[in-house]
């Protein structure tokens, strides 16, 4: 059962509504190219293996904000706050949509991020704390919070053997450096520290994404096994 | 990033808030040609119309696929748009903005839709406080008759319909706006907005909203002519430098 604790207000009202929630709900963390989505490839069948329904929810992909957040990002015209709040917006839909139906049915919903990442890419961008903790304060909390850590020195490698750096995960639009590889270097170490910080706050359990997925997937499903209803 | 109150801009924001069919836009429209016709450079902004943002609110609108709180974020990104294009860079080039719905809109329709009172305030604590803004108070049989009348259909949201109050558009909207009212009238101690009687003649009304504004003009310079291109550099360095320069006419 994911408990009806919130980080602040429960602004969609579920405790007014006294929801049921019989699901799980493991949140996957870590900057960008740090193998999330490879853990939820191998988290997935072994769930259902073991008879348990599985959605998985990725960031930026909700049915009302998905389209319209990447084509903001194509622009130029895009600010900061505004982008904040698209991403805000795509997390609620995911949120109420995805997440909640999931779990009021009983399923373990795999989170590809959680409000973790976006609060830290607002914050290095000079997002006020008190606004993003007020805003995705209306967010459940997880029966788990994974954080995939990686080293910088690791992750470059990491994204340019998968597609190389990108505009967004390169941070260009805060102008950090001279080129996508400088500024790739910066943002990240300053998305890493973000991390690092939320990690003690809301106490994440950290795994280190320098190991080969396949242990970091026998780790995982070590954490996973206790929290699940027949476990 | 800074928050409601703290902003410093040469510039003054004046805005208009009110259910539909109040006659406050209207007003605006009046209060635009005055300020237009007296030399000073007036931005205009209106409530949802965000381009980036569009789509998506049609979207969701159109596939009715909006939660109390989706609608309330999306139009709140989409106000914050309008923040980051229409209000500040105006308001710091010494411009005087007027909005057409401000923040007070999304607080009495979101509260209406029982999204939490405070949650909403906070997500809008990036918004500019206005110089200004005025409500205009109608009493609810005239702005229900105003819309009702040359209206012969009205939108799943925009009746309120989502609330599920009454399976007949047109009683869930008058119970609808029953509540905007009530949220309205709340707000206005809360944020010292400046209640206009919007049953009195336009010219009367408008008369009184004038008279309210002048005051605020002081020291607000007119463009009459072109600025030459060094002043403009100035401003772009030091968007304060608009204080201490004299009126050029």
């Amino acid at each position: 059962m994911t408990a009806l604790d919130f980080y602040g207000i429960d602004a969609i009202g579920l405790q007014r509504r006294e929801e049921v929630l019989p699901g799980r709900l493991i949140a996957l963390e870590g900057t960008d190219g740090v193998g999330r989505s490879t853990q939820i490839r191998l988290l997935r069948p072994w769930l259902e293996s073991l008879g348990y329904a599985v959605v998985d929810s990725e960031m930026t992909r909700s049915e009302l904000a998905g389209s319209g957040l990447k084509e903001a990002k194509e622009g130029n015209t895009l600010g900061t706050i505004t982008l904040n709040l698209f991403y805000a917006a795509d997390f609620v839909d995911r949120f109420e949509h995805q997440i909640l139906p999931a779990l009021r049915a009983g399923f373990i919903v795999l989170a590809d991020r959680y409000i973790y990442s976006l609060m830290a890419r607002a914050l290095v961008r000079g997002a006020d704390p008190q606004w993003l903790r007020s805003i995705y304060g209306l967010a459940l909390k997880p029966d788990a919070i994974f954080y995939l850590r990686v080293e910088l020195e690791d992750l470059v490698p990491r994204v340019l053997q998968k597609h190389g750096f990108d505009y967004w995960e390169s941070g260009m639009d805060m102008r950090l450096g001279e080129d996508l590889f400088e500024s790739f270097v910066r943002y990240q170490k300053l998305m890493l520290n973000e991390y690092d910080k939320m990690s003690k706050h809301y106490h994440f359990q950290v795994f280190d994404a320098g190991r080969s997925s396949e242990e970091i997937a026998v780790q995982l499903k070590q954490a996973i096994q206790p929290l699940l209803p027949n476990g | 990033m800074e928050t409601y109150g703290l902003h410093q801009y040469p510039g003054k924001l004046f805005v208009v808030e009110g259910v539909d069919g109040s006659g406050k836009s209207t007003q605006i429209a009046l209060l635009r040609q005055w300020l237009v016709s007296e030399g000073y450079t007036v931005f205009f902004s209106e409530w949802n119309s965000s381009p980036l943002v569009k789509k998506t609110t049609r979207r969701g609108k159109k596939k009715q696929m909006l939660t109390p709180t989706t609608f309330s974020l999306i139009h709140a990104t989409d106000f914050a748009d309008r923040t980051e294009h229409d209000i500040i860079p105006p308001l710091k080039a010494g411009a005087i903005v007027l909005a057409d719905r401000y923040i007070y809109t999304a607080f009495a329709r979101d509260v209406a839709r029982n999204v939490d009172r405070q949650w909403v305030r906070e997500l809008y604590q990036f918004a500019v406080q206005p110089t200004r803004a005025f409500y205009f108070r109608v009493p609810l049989d005239i702005s229900l008759g105003r819309i009702l009348s040359n209206r012969s259909e009205l939108k799943y949201y925009e009746a309120g319909m989502d609330l599920e109050l009454h399976s007949n558009p047109r009683e869930s909207f008058g119970l609808f706006q029953k509540r905007i009212v009530a949220e309205y009238e709340k707000m206005i101690a809360e944020y010292n907005l400046t209640v206009m009687d919007a049953t009195l003649p336009i010219p009367e009304q408008q008369r009184m909203m004038r008279q309210l504004v002048a005051p605020h003009l002081e020291g607000i310079r007119r463009f009459r002519q072109l600025i030459p291109g060094t002043e403009l550099e100035h401003i772009a360095h030091r968007a304060d430098i608009v204080h201490s320069t004299s009126h050029s006419q």
